[in-house]
């Protein structure tokens, strides 16, 4: 039951209290402060670090700030700059889009299907399974620069083996067109959430149905469309939100590969131009760096702070409807 | 048809033996069927297994080169040979030796522990009371946590920044960092709630009617119950931690004294331009730990994992 806190306000105007409605009430002020003494970490993280700041960006994305002298009314000039003059605002928000679409749909599908591999498994389960998984658990820095040497054009351990084999293998993270395809296999590499998470979702799928799809004579592949399928949409749907959700914040491992192929042998925080080759890395987050930390264009960065904001929320707000579940598993 | 009723191979069985069998009708002989069947589950068994085989190469090859490229000697590792034609260890000391190093482990270790420790303290609490207290906005409260949780860090960085640098001077340290952890995290309060929920509430009222306050209630009778979910929590944020770059980045860039694993390798690969041998020892030196507890605590891990998307 709620705790209904106007009913007792009424029973308090209402003359004296009996003496059974004063201990209620009394309770019920108890229960209220401790509710309100376990949560207040959180009430004050959330006010202090979330909802500041965001006050915050809103406030500095309509001012001219260098962080230096005083912020400066400019209106919507921070807007406009952004959507119609910032020269990198485009591949960014491009890149951005590219890898969320390509690289969720790959991981979502990879994910599946290694986990199905799993559970199909009879011999060796815990190795294969352990030797998907622990890749993922690579610091993405780490795993970033073990893949720029991995796919090093002209001495990296893939193109000498695709050269043995009489293969010309791509320039990598140093061509354009395969910065981001290379982004995706580092990805995929390190897919075994997505596969701890199926795998479980896979073996959950009552064993009944499989002997009645069976029984009916469907193939493996109506078996997996009218069985498997239904069974996992969920978290199919799970993954996918979640996905796009780590996929829009993506930004260590595109900056560091895009760092490191370009072979700038200078420390961190020097400013060098991001996204290499040709802008072909650099995504929002990326952006917000650049403007705020290194032009220290306080008021743009703002604006693309909220930009990101508002593709979050819309996609949260899609979670949270697709999976009423999450809010309320236990009422 | 009978199947092997192992859980794996229940979504194995071939079907295709029964469609045969029926299509052909009773006259069939059966034990031709039967042998039909056998050697189907056996290539079945070496299709699968070859496939993943191959695939567990894929994944675990890109290590085995990390490692034997780091043994190389300088000249060698410049090269494309994959092989090392002899044994370098002393790459490993020389990484150790790198001016910076071991403070960068200092600073990853400080900042991967006292966060983990402070995020479980703070969370456990809001995660228990989002579980089990009844009261009005609980179900807006979560949605808040969830929201929080899913917001990209960039989009509150800089005037988050501006406050810590201008008002407190701490950029150029952790801090910044570390102390919001000690006021809860959010997507580590939801994975504590959502295990939480699996605890009966009879637990809670036994120990009400005991005489157990509520912190007592939480302290002794829940938290004991709930390891395995603050363990999980726990190996969540102290990898977040020790993989984080973004934070490090923000606030430590300015102080190389400040830097962590995670942040100073990068440094150290530009440095190091053309040591590949060198900086994939250091990358494989950095990758360690995690693995290491990794496989200390990988039922704890995989069961986290789980919780996410399982759950609800």
């Amino acid at each position: 039951m709620a705790l209904d806190l106007t009913s007792g306000a009424r029973t308090g105007s209402t003359g004296r209290p009996a003496p059974g409605a004063h201990t209620l009430r009394h309770r019920r002020r108890r229960e209220r402060l401790r509710t309100i003494g376990f949560l207040s970490p959180w009430l004050v993280g959330f006010t202090v670090f979330f909802g500041y700041p965001l006050v915050a960006t809103v406030y500095f994305s309509f001012m001219h700030y260098n962080q230096i002298k005083q912020p400066e009314f400019v209106g919507l000039r921070n807007w406009s700059y952004v959507f119609t003059q910032m020269p990198l605002f485009g591949p960014a928000l491009w890149n951005t889009v590219w890898l969320v679409v390509v690289m969720v749909a790959l991981r979502v599908v990879f994910g599946i299907g290694v986990g199905l591999l799993v559970t199909k498994l009879k011999s060796g389960v815990g190795f294969f399974r352990t030797a998907f998984y622990v890749p993922y658990l690579a610091p993405p820095v780490a795993a970033t620069v073990a893949f720029v040497f991995l796919l090093n054009p002209a001495t990296g351990p893939v193109n000498e083996v695709l050269g043995a084999i009489g293969l010309d293998g791509p320039n990598w993270f140093n061509d354009p067109d395969w910065s981001k395809p290379s982004l995706v296999m580092l990805s995929l590499w390190g897919i075994g959430d997505l596969m701890v998470i199926f795998m479980a979702a896979l073996l959950d799928v009552p064993k009944e149905q499989y002997e009645a799809a069976e029984l009916d004579g469907a193939g493996p592949l109506a078996r997996f469309r009218y069985v498997t399928w239904p069974n996992i949409t969920p978290i199919v749907m799970f993954a996918v939100v979640t996905g796009v959700v780590q996929t829009m914040q993506y930004y260590t491992q595109a900056l560091v590969a895009g760092k490191l192929a370009s072979g700038v042998t200078i420390g961190p925080g020097t400013v060098i131009q991001p996204g290499y080759p040709d802008h072909s890395t650099i995504t929002v987050p990326q952006l917000v760096y650049q403007l705020g930390f290194q032009n220290f264009n306080t008021g743009a960065a703002c604006v693309l702070s909220l930009v990101l904001f508002a593709i979050a929320m819309a996609v949260t707000m899609l979670l949270m409807r697709r999976r009423s579940g999450l809010l309320s598993a236990e009422d | 048809m009978t199947t092997p009723t192992s859980p794996a191979a229940d979504a194995v069985a071939p079907v295709r033996p029964a469609r045969a069998g029926s299509a052909a009708g009773p006259s069939a002989p059966l034990p031709a069927a039967a042998r039909r069947a056998r050697r189907n589950r056996v290539l079945h068994w070496i299709a699968v297994h070859s496939v993943a085989v191959a695939l567990a190469l894929a994944f675990v090859l890109p290590f085995v080169f990390a490692f034997l490229t780091s043994v190389m000697s300088d000249g060698q590792a410049m090269s494309g040979e994959l092989w090392p034609a002899s044994w370098h260890w002393e790459n490993y000391s020389k990484v150790f030796h790198t001016p910076g190093f071991l403070d960068w482990w200092r600073n990853s270790l400080m900042y991967a522990v006292v966060g983990t420790v402070f995020t479980v303290c703070s969370s456990v609490p809001v995660a228990y009371a989002l579980a089990k207290f009844r009261f009005r906005g609980r179900r807006t409260a979560m949605l808040l946590v969830i929201s929080t949780m899913m917001l990209p860090p960039q989009v509150v960085v800089v005037p988050m920044y501006l406050v810590w640098a201008q008002q407190f001077h701490l950029s150029g340290t952790l801090w910044p960092l570390i102390i919001p952890m000690a006021f809860g995290d959010a997507y580590s309060i939801f994975l504590l709630r959502q295990f939480l929920l699996t605890i009966p509430k009879e637990y809670m009222e036994s120990a009400r009617i005991d005489g157990c306050g509520e912190l007592r209630t939480l302290l002794r009778v829940i938290v004991p119950m709930a390891k395995p979910g603050i363990a999980a929590v726990a190996l969540f944020q102290f990898f977040y931690c020790w993989n984080d770059y973004f934070g490090p980045q923000i606030y430590a860039a300015q102080n190389p004294g400040a830097w962590t694993l995670s942040y100073g390798l990068e440094s150290f690969k530009s440095a190091h331009s053309v040591d590949w041998n060198l900086t994939m020892a250091a990358t494989l030196l950095i990758m360690a730990p995690v693995i290491l507890v990794f496989f200390f605590a990988q039922k704890a891990f995989v069961e986290g994992v789980t919780l996410t998307g399982v759950k609800g």
